[in-house]
């Protein structure tokens, strides 16, 4: 459809940001998508923070049972069930959630569709700050008596529905809450999100002219948008189990336990692609300007995501192969659970296909863009396991399950963000990172990643049993050569969150003290590199037009190897 | 102050009214988990029709008529909106938001009745679900008909009319959920 205004300059838009704004309307009050994204971003990063020093904590309670935990102290079996619980939430819902989708998405959907703005900026608004508020119930949990809800990141009933079984009535809903106004939240985002960019595309800019990234994060926005009503509804109802007393999830008075399992995971595995999908778009961006080259097969990438996301849908239940489901059913749960491999690694072939023949440069960003396709790949292949029933029937609840997904979240969550920050950190701050703190940075995480958790997956093929305070009860896991194994992890994390210390740095150095970027230092496409550093409230003095898709690296008629989306030839 | 992208329209379809069917898409999905979860309850406990047997056909049939007439009242304000006559559109709307405090008032009386006759959310998991789900239900007759009242204070100065369309698909929406709920909470007995 033909764009109805082009280039239209709203008077009172133009000079907006002349005005001289005092620090909290700009920062705390802005409409600006970039400034909520910075929000989202930091937000995001402080809670990866808490959420990190929760792991350092109860893994040091696994590799040292019983002696006291330097800035802790002694870590009690109660304080160990609120900590991997709200480690597993905060790092789902409050860092994966807010960094990949709405800060990336807030960033970059307006600067890469060629638009001013969020449609709506006011909700734009309202959603973080509903976020925020979120988080701070969360928070508030940790102080009112009984401490942090410890029923586990998935909450099941009737431990999560019973103060007497789980011993922490307030925290239990105050849990619930936050997870549901963190829903909230994303729901309004995700609707400006997908609108935004149905919408208020740049002239000339076709679907097939979307950047990957933006494609991703929209599809994803659509698949939590669909998959989370149910849980809202199961929360609503396990809320009320909570405090009012009804019995929607109780055996003894004619409810069904397994039916939140059901709600959860309906929800929970599709979630998994939610905070995938946005990863896999910024490596799509990151390996075709490092690389330069087209990607390889975009629309096979496209619909290919699209499949993915319909097969989300049907293969929830592989989450509760030993819950007493039907094993006829279980069949067609592993059926689906192998079909939905086929499409993510297809893309990783085209990844590796996009990769072949080019002129590969390996900056900081291209490092963890080529890490999170190795990386998600050992995460995979280790699901095809656990995606099979009769396989799954003895690896469930064990840590080769956790070794399994913290494969595939790291690689999303922690470096498909690295891969973002540092490839866009010189539009977000008009700066360039230093190359030199970001490798020792990138080697360091990598190679204490792989510490932390090939080990865990050894355990978990001896039998280790999930959600366990002190293994020296179980005679058969108590012995030196596992505890070895115990230590060795947990000192890699110590080792990888050391590390972070060198990121932080170089973050805060760059941003004020780095080499000036200028609009477009990795001489990319897409529309967001033909914007100032940082680009300034509305974007562009005059909104671009586009005249041709956003991966025309290294073009047969064009001298310089790069064409930017934006120049009419 | 409005961003430009607000005014752009590349699908070809209005920006409010696109972002209107998102909000009904992920509505559809929260009560379609909530009555799926019913659904599959019901199924394998029959003894719930000796409970929906106490509900009161007759009032819910009467509520389902006026959420139906209340749904007729916001077609004629958005056809008063579509030709541009704003007060008319806002009398229309506000009969509409009168049709909502009917649809309550008339609930309210019901629950009244209904747990002073002993039937509360904690009596038994059908009445979980007939308070719970006819619950989330009223609450969204209550938001949206605060939100009309905004519309309409709007319109009837003539002022961002197209809002009428949008309140109404909304509101048509929330006359749907009910006429799955009624069925399913008061006439399968």
């Amino acid at each position: 459809m033909a764009e109805s205004i082009p280039h239209e300059v709203d008077p009172a838009h133009g000079d907006h940001h002349h005005e001289d704004q005092g620090f909290v309307s700009k920062y705390l009050l802005s409409t600006d998508h970039k400034i909520i994204a910075m929000q989202y971003m930091f937000t995001g990063m402080l809670m990866a923070v808490i959420g990190g020093f929760m792991s350092y904590v109860f893994r040091m309670q696994l590799a040292f049972p019983g002696e006291s935990v330097p800035l802790w102290g002694i870590v009690t079996p109660a304080n160990y069930n609120a900590l991997i619980t709200n480690h597993g939430t905060i790092m789902i819902f409050w860092v994966a959630m807010p960094v990949l989708i709405a800060a990336f998405g807030n960033y970059l959907i307006p600067l890469m569709v060629g638009a001013d703005d969020m449609v709506f900026p006011k909700l734009n608004r309202l959603s973080y700050q509903i976020f925020l508020i979120s988080a701070l119930v969360l928070l508030s949990s940790y102080l009112v008596e009984g401490g942090g809800f410890g029923g586990a990141w998935t909450s099941y009933p009737p431990l999560s529905a019973k103060s007497q079984y789980n011993l922490t009535p307030a925290g239990a809903s105050l849990w619930l809450l936050a997870v549901a106004l963190e829903f909230v939240a994303f729901l309004l985002g995700g609707i400006n999100f997908i609108t935004t960019a149905m919408n208020s595309r740049a002239p000339g800019m076709k679907l097939y002219d979307i950047p990957m990234v933006i494609w991703m994060i929209v599809i994803a926005s659509i698949l939590f948008m669909v998959s989370v009503g149910p849980l809202i509804a199961g929360a609503i109802m396990l809320f009320f189990d909570q405090t009012i007393g009804t019995a929607f999830f109780d055996p003894n008075r004619g409810g069904d336990p397994i039916l939140w399992q059901h709600l959860f995971w309906f929800f929970g595995h599709p979630e998994v692609y939610v905070v995938l999908l946005p990863a896999v778009g910024i490596t799509a961006e990151i390996i075709t300007v490092f690389a330069r080259k087209k990607l390889f097969a975009y629309k096979t990438v496209l619909h290919t995501a699209v499949g993915t996301g319909v097969l989300s849908f049907t293969v929830w239940a592989h989450h509760q192969f030993i819950a007493g489901i039907d094993p006829r059913m279980a069949h067609i749960f592993t059926l689906t659970t192998l079909l939905i491999s086929i499409p993510i690694a297809e893309m990783m072939f085209v990844y590796i296909a996009t990769l072949y023949g080019g002129s590969i440069r390996l900056a900081t960003p291209m490092l963890w863009a080529l890490a999170f396709i190795g990386e998600f790949l050992i995460g995979g292949v280790t699901g095809i396991f656990l995606g099979a029933s009769g396989a799954d029937v003895y690896f469930h609840d064990t840590y080769f399950v956790l070794a399994h997904f913290h494969y595939t979240f790291y690689p999303i969550a922690i470096i498909g963000t690295f891969a973002g920050v540092s490839y866009w950190f010189p539009k977000m701050f008009g700066r360039m990172m230093n190359e030199t703190l970001g490798k020792i940075h990138f080697w360091g995480s990598i190679i204490s990643f792989n510490f932390i958790f090939i080990p865990l997956f050894v355990l978990g093929t001896a039998g280790q049993h999930r959600r366990i305070f002190d293994f020296q009860n179980f005679p058969a896991l108590a012995t030196p050569e596992l505890q070895q194994l115990r230590i060795l992890a947990t000192m890699s994390l110590v080792v990888m969150l050391g590390f972070q210390f060198v990121w932080v740095y170089n973050f805060i150095n760059s941003m004020f003290r780095g080499p000036k970027a200028g609009k477009n230092p990795w001489k990319a496409n897409t529309l967001e590199w033909s914007a100032d550093s940082p680009p300034p409230h509305g974007n562009w003095p005059e909104l671009p037009t586009v005249y041709r898709p956003p991966y025309e690296y290294s073009h047969p008629d064009r001298e310089e190897d790069y064409w930017p989306q934006h120049l009419p030839n | 102050m409005r961003p430009i992208a607000t005014t752009r329209s590349a699908s070809g379809m209005p920006t409010g009214l696109l972002a209107v069917w998102w909000v009904v898409a992920s509505e559809i999905v929260i009560f379609g988990g909530l009555l799926a979860s019913y659904l599959m309850y019901r199924l394998s406990h029959d003894s719930w029709s000796e409970q929906a047997a106490n509900t009161n056909t007759a009032i819910g049939a009467t509520n389902t008529f006026v959420l139906l007439t209340s749904s007729f009242l916001a077609v004629s304000a958005h056809a008063a909106a579509e030709k541009g006559d704003g007060k008319k559109a806002a009398r229309y709307l506000w009969y509409t938001i009168g049709g909502a405090a009917t649809f309550v008032a008339i609930k309210s009386y019901e629950w009244y009745t209904e747990i002073s006759h002993g039937f509360t959310i904690t009596s038994n998991t059908f009445w979980s679900f007939y308070y719970t789900a006819a619950g989330i239900h009223a609450l969204h007759v209550i938001a949206g008909a605060f939100i009309m009242a905004i519309v309409a204070r709007e319109a009837a100065k003539g002022l961002e009319l197209h809002r009428v369309e949008l309140i109404g698909i909304y509101w048509h929406f929330v006359d749907i959920v009910w006429i799955f709920l009624f069925p399913l909470l008061y006439i399968a007995k």
